[in-house]
């Protein structure tokens, strides 16, 4: 694995002649130019070449001041801090001390010291290497005092950077190049520079924290990329260089991070599109019963990571949108009715579905969260829309994810938009609070009773009838999720219930002011002293989360009443589909029996008063 | 790969990090090119393992003095 900006789209293979165009364009555009060209897969040349460009045309731009300290080489380093600063639209300056001097740098003695103060930096890294700070691995030594010792070095040097420069300080964990000299158990020699490296490193997270000390946590890039993509010790001996070249537009765009962090440039808003990215097919072909998503399958279940991504995200005070080409109401149930998905209505603070272009609906998206289009991210997976976002909102951040539905997640953490360096309590509310104001404000018609209460729906029950065979067998014998026993039935069966006296059969035909839904749904029940068994009952997955099933519960409890039942009577077989209907009867208000089946009382039962339609039999 | 052929195969490799054409032959040296520094080199050498999936030793970049031993060490040991 190389340590690249992988979420970025490929480098232009014109890029030679677009770095010229945008030297030669006026300052405004060219920096745009400039800026779009940073957010391409640079590697190590491209972005020396860009940065050559922008440090021409750009120099009298007022900048960011970062002064790159530290024990080893860093000059190979600063074009890249450089250009990831570019890619979030802040012209940075590099200052850079003589190999080594950096508390020569810090402390003012020397010339250095003095250029230091006369740059006035905003931000002092502080990339010292394990070796410099901890000396060599010592087998003699016992407990941890070097580890105490260099954390009271390092509180004190940046007590002494922050008096003289009062600029933020960020220091660079340290990498961990130590070779073992025992093995797995390495911390049980306390003297070895492996072992010490780890400890430090597992000190500084607490004692960053406690000074406000910001961390460039090199050692979780190690962990990511190994260490091979971040250091080459044979680099380390030819030129002192602790960091590979080959890493340095990575290591830029990680320090770029917490300058923008603390500037207010990381985005703020996760934008994503609905089919073949938040679950798997189509909802508008394949609808609810046809979508991969949730447990069961492999692929099912990478569409949750990225769902559970997303949500992990909101709770920590990224806000959550959608931006889809989908009909609104298609869009909303997969939220409102597929069991397994993680995500729910409620968790997103703008909800886009509609055929207009994503351009136009990220605007609104952005207008609507009160945001700039820069505070955006927009995940698709499909390569077109990405590129057209990408083209008429060149602000907007939208990463290259990778067609690996288990891997997008991933793809958003390693690109870093969301990078922040506190938790505040707004942070953790801030969700809420979103979805709070779309209940109250209604900014977007989210709620989904008042959806459903404006459709005008009407739910008709008819007993089976020659007319409607073909749809009623079709229905029975293919429903295989909202089905409580799924029971099937040859034509011959069914056209014999037609004349059956005992049989209570209902096909239920669902209409709204969009228009006719057909027969969406069949019961049939059986009586049996005072009860009414219900021994079927099946409802197309096309029309979950429209309450159709209390609508259908209280047609069939009138008719059980019209009967002479005194209690209607359901049953569960479990299939290995139809899991969602497993606390179905239950949810309606009926008590199990103790004997496996579940029993409603008629004279305690009345249909819902908020019930989103009109129920009739004809 | 014969040499010719490995000198062909790093102009562009050239072109890319200077941004512009740089005219290759065996006998060229970092110093008949204006702005070949110790920051071009690194990232002529990433260029040079990216691009043929080899990996330069300590040793062999030492012992570069020209265009030509980049060449020769490419001939050698890029496969095919």
């Amino acid at each position: 694995m190389t340590a690249d900006l992988h979420w970025l789209p490929a480098s232009p293979p014109d890029f030679a002649a677009r770095l010229a165009a945008a030297e030669a364009l006026p300052e405004a555009d060219g920096w745009d130019a400039l800026r779009a060209l940073s957010r391409t897969r640079l590697d190590p040349a491209r972005t020396g070449r860009l940065d050559r460009v922008v440090s021409r045309r750009f120099s009298g731009r007022e900048p960011v001041r970062l002064a790159l300290l530290g024990s080893s080489t860093l000059s190979h380093l600063a074009a890249g801090i450089r250009v990831g600063a570019l890619r979030r639209d802040l012209r940075l300056t590099v200052f850079e001390a003589p190999y080594g001097q950096y508390r020569e740098a810090i402390d003012g003695e020397g010339s250095d010291g003095k250029d230091l103060a006369a740059f006035r930096p905003d931000t002092v890294l502080l990339a010292l290497d394990a070796a410099d700070l901890l000396g060599p691995s010592d087998p003699d030594a016992v407990g941890d005092a070097a580890i105490a010792e260099a954390l009271d070095r390092l509180r004190a040097l940046w007590a002494r950077a922050r008096a003289r420069h009062r600029c933020t300080i960020v220091q660079q964990t340290f990498l961990p190049t130590a070779l073992p000299l025992m093995g797995g158990n390495e911390h049980r020699m306390p003297g070895s520079l492996a072992a010490r490296t780890a400890r430090l490193n597992a000190a500084l997270r607490e004692a960053a924290a406690e000074e406000g000390v910001d961390l460039l946590a090199l050692d979780d890039a190690v962990l990511r990329h190994g260490l091979e993509a971040w250091h080459d010790p044979a680099l380390w001996l030819r030129a002192r260089q602790a960091v590979s070249p080959a890493a340095g537009p990575l290591y830029g765009d990680l320090v770029a991070r917490l300058v923008g962090a603390r500037l207010g440039r990381s985005a703020k808003a996760l934008v994503l599109d609905l089919d073949d990215t938040l679950w798997g097919g189509t909802i508008g072909e394949d609808g609810l019963a046809g979508l991969t998503l949730g447990q069961g399958s492999a692929a099912g279940e990478s569409f949750l990571a990225l769902q559970a991504y997303a949500r992990d995200l909101s709770r920590r005070g990224i806000l959550l949108a959608v931006c889809s080409k989908n009909d609104p109401e298609t869009a909303r149930l997969p939220f409102a009715a597929h069991p397994d998905m993680l995500l729910r209505l409620s968790d997103f603070a703008a909800f886009t579905a509609n055929w207009d272009d994503k351009a136009t609906n990220l605007r609104r998206i952005a207008q609507e969260l009160r945001l700039g289009l820069d505070a955006l991210v927009f995940v698709d997976d499909n390569p077109f829309e990405r590129a057209l976002v990408r083209e008429h909102l060149p602000m907007v951040a939208v990463p290259e994810v990778p067609e690996e539905p288990a891997l997008v997640a991933r793809c958003l953490a390693d690109a870093g938009y969301f990078e922040a360096v506190a938790l505040t309590d707004e942070d953790r509310s801030r969700a809420q609070a979103y979805a709070r104001r779309i209940e109250t404000g209604g900014v977007a018609p989210t709620d989904l009773a008042g959806t459903l209460a404006g459709l005008g729906m009407r739910l008709t029950g008819r007993p089976f009838d020659a007319l409607g065979l073909p749809r009623i067998v079709q229905l029975v014998n293919k429903t295989n999720q909202f089905n409580l026993t799924t029971r099937r039935l040859r034509e011959a069966e069914a056209a014999a219930l037609i004349d059956d006296p005992d049989a209570l059969t209902l096909q239920l035909r669902l209409t709204d002011r969009l228009g006719d839904e057909g027969v969406v749904a069949v019961a049939i029940g059986r009586p049996a002293d005072r009860d009414l068994v219900i021994e079927t009952w099946l409802m197309s997955c096309r029309v979950l989360g429209r309450r159709v099933e209390e609508g259908t519960l209280a047609l069939l409890a009138a008719q059980a009443a019209r009967r002479g039942a005194d209690r209607l009577v359901g049953l569960y077989r479990p299939s290995d589909r139809n899991g969602m209907v497993a606390d179905l009867y239950p949810r309606l208000g009926f008590i199990a029996d103790g004997e496996g089946r579940w029993v409603l009382d008629l004279a305690g039962y009345a249909p819902p008063g908020d019930l989103p339609m009109v129920v009739d039999v004809v | 790969m014969t040499e010719e052929a490995a000198l062909a195969e790093l102009a562009p490799l050239f072109e890319e990090v200077f941004g512009e054409p740089v005219r290759l032959a065996p006998e060229l040296t970092a110093d008949d090119v204006e702005g070949w520094d110790s920051t071009r080199m690194i990232e002529l050498v990433i260029a040079v393992e990216a691009r043929f999936s080899i990996k330069l030793t300590t040793r062999e970049v030492d012992g570069l003095g020209t265009v030509g031993d980049l060449a020769a060490i490419i001939a050698r040991r890029a496969p095919r």
